[in-house]
């Protein structure tokens, strides 16, 4: 064993964005969902409290939404109202990345 | 005497860091090297002293490397970043791009690797951090493109400055096409070369891309040069300002807009509106929601926030933030989705330019 393999090491779960959905009563609360398991309830009712917000905020300065769309280079997040709740769908988008050729200019 | 540049290293493993310090501390230039115990510790060092390079493990607890690079990448925009990893993962290879990273670097096993890792970072360390565009290199977009077409290269460059995105398209060498928003062929080329700084990215050539551009590459990159020459002698020469734009009025005119609400990223009280009667309550949810969901986007990793849509039964919004300027655009409810992304886009142009 080489002083180099002690780059490998086990080391906290970064999280992966799923792709999935999930329904949320207008109190914040998940009712149902398709997402992993692996992805972390609190990230679930965060997302979902910053949507819920958003929609009645909205609604607060006379502006009723009825959907939203928010992009992210690798996530899109729709949010659909629901009677005061919401169904929010993700999907993982897969932003371009520059070719090897472009790194090999670095080399 | 030239001060040495300084890395800083990000990693929850102590002994790992200690590694890397001496491998690293063996670079051109001897750069000085510190190092941070985790993401929360990196950030507390970047906000004390400047730093060349940040390189950041993926792997963290309490606050991830993708999280750490979100946050970074906007607050110090010219740092340089390295996404270093164990984890060999399209998902996240990707991520860390779309983060801006200038280099995502799977965590070096082997002595070849090892040496390339350290020859990547002492490209970076090299480089300027003037204007110019960011992808796996920073210079100029003519160079990248004299480069590409003198190399004989097929490829589709594609580049982005704040919202406005844009490509060329590089066939054997030949400028084939260019798309700008609202532009096309040479046109849209001249835009593109027009704008100062951005990224750039290179995708894969489309050899089927309907040619639109018929005059050689560097007749083209000499017409940029001249044309921007003249704006920038036009300009010193001016001995007034020029008379104030009303950009807002230009944008309120584009197909389909209901109103405009302009606010300065760098001064929460203030906002320019038309078309709307009570402009305070919808700039205070505009402001709430971009950074609502910019702080969500820094959580989850996903990237910088690139716009949030709105879609109701009165009106649809569009909201994004291009350059210092918050923008929330009320859009006739009339409009479909990819008519309302559109036109954003034209707005996005107009006030641009």
């Amino acid at each position: 064993m080489g002083l180099l393999n002690l780059f490998a090491k086990s080391a906290p779960t970064l999280l992966r964005l799923p792709t999935g959905s999930f329904t949320v009563d207008r109190e914040g609360k998940v009712l149902s969902g398709t997402l992993p398991s692996s992805f972390p309830a609190p990230v679930v009712r965060d997302i979902a409290r910053q949507v819920l917000a958003t929609f009645s905020e909205a609604a607060a300065a006379q502006l009723p939404l009825a959907e939203l769309i928010i992009h992210y280079p690798s996530l899109k997040i729709t949010a659909r109202e629901l009677r005061g709740g919401a169904i929010v769908f993700l999907a993982p988008k897969a932003p371009a990345s520059p070719m090897s050729r472009g790194n090999s200019l670095l080399l | 005497m030239e001060r040495r540049p300084r890395i800083l290293l990000a990693d929850d493993d102590p002994d790992l860091l200690e590694l890397y310090r001496e491998m690293l501390a063996q670079l051109p230039g001897q750069p000085e090297i510190h190092t941070a115990v985790g993401g929360a510790r990196a950030l507390t060092m970047l906000e004390t002293e400047p730093y060349q390079v940040l390189i950041c493990d993926l792997k963290m607890p309490k606050l991830d490397g993708l999280q750490v690079l979100a946050i970074v990448r906007r607050k110090y925009p010219d740092l340089r970043t390295v996404a270093l990893t164990a984890e060999v993962d399209e998902q996240f290879r990707s991520r860390a791009y779309a983060l801006g990273v200038d280099l995502f670097w799977t965590k070096p096993a082997t002595e070849h690797e090892t040496r390339l890792f350290l020859e990547c970072v002492a490209s970076l360390l090299g480089r300027e951090t003037e204007v110019g565009f960011r992808g796996v290199q920073t210079r100029s977009l003519m160079d990248i493109v004299q480069m590409e077409c003198l190399s004989r290269s097929s490829a589709v460059l594609r580049i982005t400055n704040g919202a406005l995105g844009g490509k060329i398209w590089i066939q054997d060498g030949e400028l084939v096409d260019a798309e700008a928003p609202g532009l096309e062929g040479e046109a849209a080329f001249h835009r593109i070369l027009s704008w100062k700084a951005g990224n750039f990215e290179m995708l894969p050539a489309e050899p089927s891309r309907p040619r639109q551009i018929y005059k050689p590459y560097n007749a083209l990159l000499l017409e940029s040069a001249q044309a921007l020459d003249e704006a920038h002698a036009g300009l010193a020469a001016a001995d007034a300002p020029p008379p104030p734009p009303s950009p807002l009025a230009q944008v309120s005119r584009v197909e389909g807009v209901e109103f405009v609400l302009a606010l300065p990223a760098d001064a929460p009280g203030e906002h320019a509106a038309r078309g709307l009667e009570n402009p305070e309550r919808m700039a205070a949810w505009t402001r709430q929601s971009l950074e609502r969901f910019r702080a969500l986007g820094d959580h989850l990793g996903a990237g910088a926030l690139d716009r949030i849509e709105g879609f109701g039964p009165q009106r649809h919004v569009a909201l994004t933030t291009q350059g210092a300027t918050e923008f929330c655009v009320g859009w006739k409810n009339t409009l479909a989705p990819d008519e309302v992304r559109e036109q954003m886009q034209k707005v996005l142009a107009l006030w641009a330019s």
